[in-house]
């Protein structure tokens, strides 16, 4: 009997270390920006699993069977961190049983921690709203940020895949001079903007209103993940009339009810931005997630 | 404009001394000349020349980019989002997550609750039932939990009940590096049988228990012991675990032997269909020994009695949940389906009034429970329940009555019965930290099957430590 649980224990941790060597390693993303430019910069040498779609809140989705199973088998989480995740990824993590990926382990990597945060509140009260203690999370819609994230991660995947340094640096280097190339790009695209006063939904355009010098008149949440309620509806109709907005920017995961309702009563379109990668049709990747998303601002002001 | 540079020149170096070469020579020139081939005057000339266009085309060059950058200040780069520092070190900063609930409720019932109890089921001495008419803060909750160090993690869950008495429903560690998808917790935990039994009270969908988990383990059964857990490697979420303990809460008791108790096994499967639906099942045994396991009765004339029950509990649970989060239309909504069928063997002896007559003789037992619920969030911030309990009491076998010794009637609580519940929730959420609670329930869990009407609205905060929830 001994010997049988011998036998057994010992063929089940063979099982359990004959992992492939030159497997792909395994990412789960948390979100699809981030799982479209671990895929950019991964390549064939990586497969990707993403959590979240562009669809969903991030911060509202839930540890669920599916998400642990992958866990379990990841080699890397790409997380966003500054607590965009809090209400499910520790969960994730805890449950998956995987060693690697825990909080400080290599193959636990944030976004957030490699782009200077705005918005950091020098005040920390619930009372005023979803604050994140550590500055605003909603870092992806800033460009420049991407291609910080982009540095860091591509560090990060030679790390752990020494073999495929070299291909990761050059994987790296040609999105770098793509990503640039870009950039100056949609800011010559968008120069036209520059200015334009816009109502803003939830603090997550922050970065994309810094970033192209869109003037954020209002926001249509009186505070960070507070819906609003039909008095401050009211009262922000009132407020706009002295600063009419050009625009209303609306992400593809938010109730529209709001935006239009403020829409038709200051006269300023209500323009759906893809917020994220596969909010849009065009928004296929990274770069189409941009294209789109400044086109999009482009035509509600002409 | 770099191209007007080099066009010029191409030796970039060059640059730097020619203006130098061409002052010196400037300063020559106010010299007497004589000396000065006439060749010489002529290449300083051509010198100068060049000079001036070098200069002319940088001006412009200067003079162009200034039209520009005023014109179109969209190029003006903002200072470059640099890394983070790191955060600050202090003695503080290893303190654990904090996070404190607070709950209490206002309870209407159209019966008295001091005589509630469910039909043909043991009493198990937990606080369960409508609980206390009016005003009740209920069971508030202190949480701390930090990684220890990179093995361990810990966590205390400490409940302040409604008897103002502070009760450690969990305190236990779990490990973060076993390799091969192990995790091992140890200390007091809630057991991970069946779904709820795993949940606390401040993240139920409703404002009390299933009337089975109520009956079967006195709301929640609580390990004092360790779980290992493993996890497939497979896409396909499949968890297996087993639990031993000391097994001291109900339907066990505490004993003084040594070893574990008793034992509890689990299996969870789980994953997605498509991209809006998600589900997990679950199958679960426990097995546990009580010995002396104590209740309150009235015998046949009606005089207090304690009796008591030995031998070996056996339990399987059956669990069932579907979540449907649509992806598209109004976001925020989501539909969650969930079923538990629970069933137990008891098989031993039971004890007669064991501080008087002391009579014992066989006893067997076979009972069952389920529920069924739907909490449908039709907004953002509102969500609306409904679930219905039914429970089987069988008819247990009791040696004492089979054997003529007393009657049926001297075992009260032990009748037949077949106690049942409908609810009915509306909860709204303000934010993430808060909820208010709305339920109805109409209750015949009572062996007259007459019906209590339970009207209870509750509050329930979240301070600190942003909590993370299970599936």
């Amino acid at each position: 009997m001994k010997r049988i649980i011998g036998n057994g224990l010992l063929a089940f941790a063979l099982l359990a270390a004959s992992v492939p060597a030159n497997a792909a390693l395994r990412i789960l993303a948390t979100t699809a920006d981030w799982g479209a430019l671990a895929a950019e910069l991964g390549g064939d040498r990586v497969t990707v699993y993403t959590a979240t779609s562009a669809l969903q809140d991030a911060h509202r989705v839930e540890a669920r069977p599916s998400l642990i199973a992958r866990a379990r088998n990841a080699d890397l989480v790409v997380a966003n961190g500054a607590e965009l995740e809090v209400g499910w990824l520790p969960v994730l993590v805890q449950e998956s049983g995987n060693p690697h990926i825990q909080r400080g382990t290599p193959g636990y990597f944030e976004a957030a921690s490699h782009v200077r945060l705005v918005e950091v509140p020098s005040q920390l009260d619930r009372s005023l709203g979803d604050i994140h203690p550590q500055g605003n999370p909603h870092i992806q819609l800033d460009p420049r940020n991407v291609a910080l994230v982009a540095r860091a991660l591509s560090a990060k995947l030679a790390a752990l895949d020494p073999e495929g340094a070299a291909y990761f640096a050059a994987r790296a280097k040609d999105f770098d001079a793509r990503w640039d190339a870009a950039i100056r790009r949609w800011e010559e695209l968008a120069a036209p903007l520059r200015g334009t006063p816009v109502v803003i939904m939830h603090r997550d355009q922050a970065y994309l209103c810094r970033w192209l010098g869109l003037t954020e008149v209002a926001s249509i949440e009186p505070k960070p993940g507070v819906p609003p309620s039909a008095g401050y509806l009211g009262q922000l109709v009132k407020s706009l009339a002295g600063t009419p907005p050009r625009v209303i920017l609306l992400n593809a995961y938010n109730d529209p009810k709001a935006a239009n309702w403020l829409s038709a009563r200051v006269k300023a379109p209500a323009v759906v931005l893809p917020y994220s990668v596969g909010g849009t049709e065009r928004a296929k990747d990274l770069f189409g997630l941009f294209d789109d998303t400044i086109d999009r601002l482009l035509e509600a002001v002409r | 404009m770099r191209a007007a540079f080099d066009s010029l020149d191409e030796d970039t170096i060059m640059h730097g001394i020619k203006p130098f070469a061409a002052l010196m020579a400037l300063a020559c020139a106010a010299l007497p000349v004589t000396a000065m081939a006439a060749d010489e005057v002529a290449a300083l000339r051509a010198e100068l020349q060049a000079l001036r266009a070098d200069y002319d085309a940088r001006v412009a060059a200067l003079e162009s980019r200034l039209a520009q950058l005023e014109s179109a200040p969209a190029t003006v780069p903002e200072p470059a989002p640099a890394p983070v520092a790191a955060t600050r070190a202090a003695a503080s900063a290893f303190n654990p997550a904090i996070s404190l609930i607070l709950a209490g409720s206002y309870a209407d019932t159209s019966r008295d609750p001091g005589d509630w109890r469910i039909a043909g089921f043991m009493p198990n001495g937990g606080e369960i039932g409508p609980g206390e008419r009016s005003f009740g803060v209920g069971e508030s909750e202190l949480q701390l939990a930090a990684s220890i160090d990179p093995y361990f993690s810990g966590t205390l869950i400490a409940a302040i009940t409604g008897e103002d008495e502070i009760e450690v429903e969990e305190a236990y560690f779990r490990t973060l590096a076993l390799p091969a998808g192990f995790t091992l917790k140890g200390g007091r935990f809630f057991s991970g049988i069946g779904y709820l039994n795993e949940v606390h009270g401040h993240a139920w969908d409703f404002a009390d228990q299933p009337l089975a988990y109520q009956a079967f383990y006195a709301n929640q059964y609580a390990q004092d012991g360790a779980q290992l857990k493993w996890l497939a490697p497979t896409d396909l979420f499949l968890e297996l675990g087993a639990e031993a303990g000391n097994d001291g809460a109900f339907p066990g008791t505490r004993r003084e032997g040594n070893g574990a108790g008793g034992a509890a096994f689990f299996a969870h499967v789980g994953g997605d269909i498509g991209d809006s639906l998600s589900w997990r099942l679950g199958a679960s045994w426990h097995e546990t020994d009580a010995e002396d396991r104590a209740y309150e009765d009235l015998d046949q004339s009606g005089d207090a009695v304690v009796n008591a029950f030995t031998g070996k509990s056996r339990t399987w649970i059956a669990d069932a949940v579907l979540k449907w989060t649509p992806q598209r239309g109004a976001p925020g909504r989501q539909l969650k389906l969930q079923g538990e069928y629970l069933s137990r063997r008891e098989r031993g002896t039971l004890a007669f009034d064991v501080d008087g007559a002391g009579l014992v003789d066989a006893y067997r037992s076979s009972q069952s429970g389920w529920y069924l619920q739907g909490v449908y969030r039709f907004r953002p911030r509102w969500r609306a329940g409904l679930r219905y309990d039914s429970l089987d009491s069988g008819t247990p076998s009791i040696g004492l009555v089979s054997g003529g010794v007393l009657p049926l009637e001297a075992f009260p609580a032990l009748l037949p019965g077949d106690a049942t519940r409908s609810t009915v929730m509306l909860d709204w959420n303000p934010s993430e930290f808060s909820r208010w609670r709305l339920q109805y329930a109409w209750d015949e869990a009572r062996d007259d099957g007459d019906t209590d009407g339970q009207l209870r609205l509750q509050y329930l905060f979240g301070i600190g430590a942003h909590g993370a929830h299970k599936y």
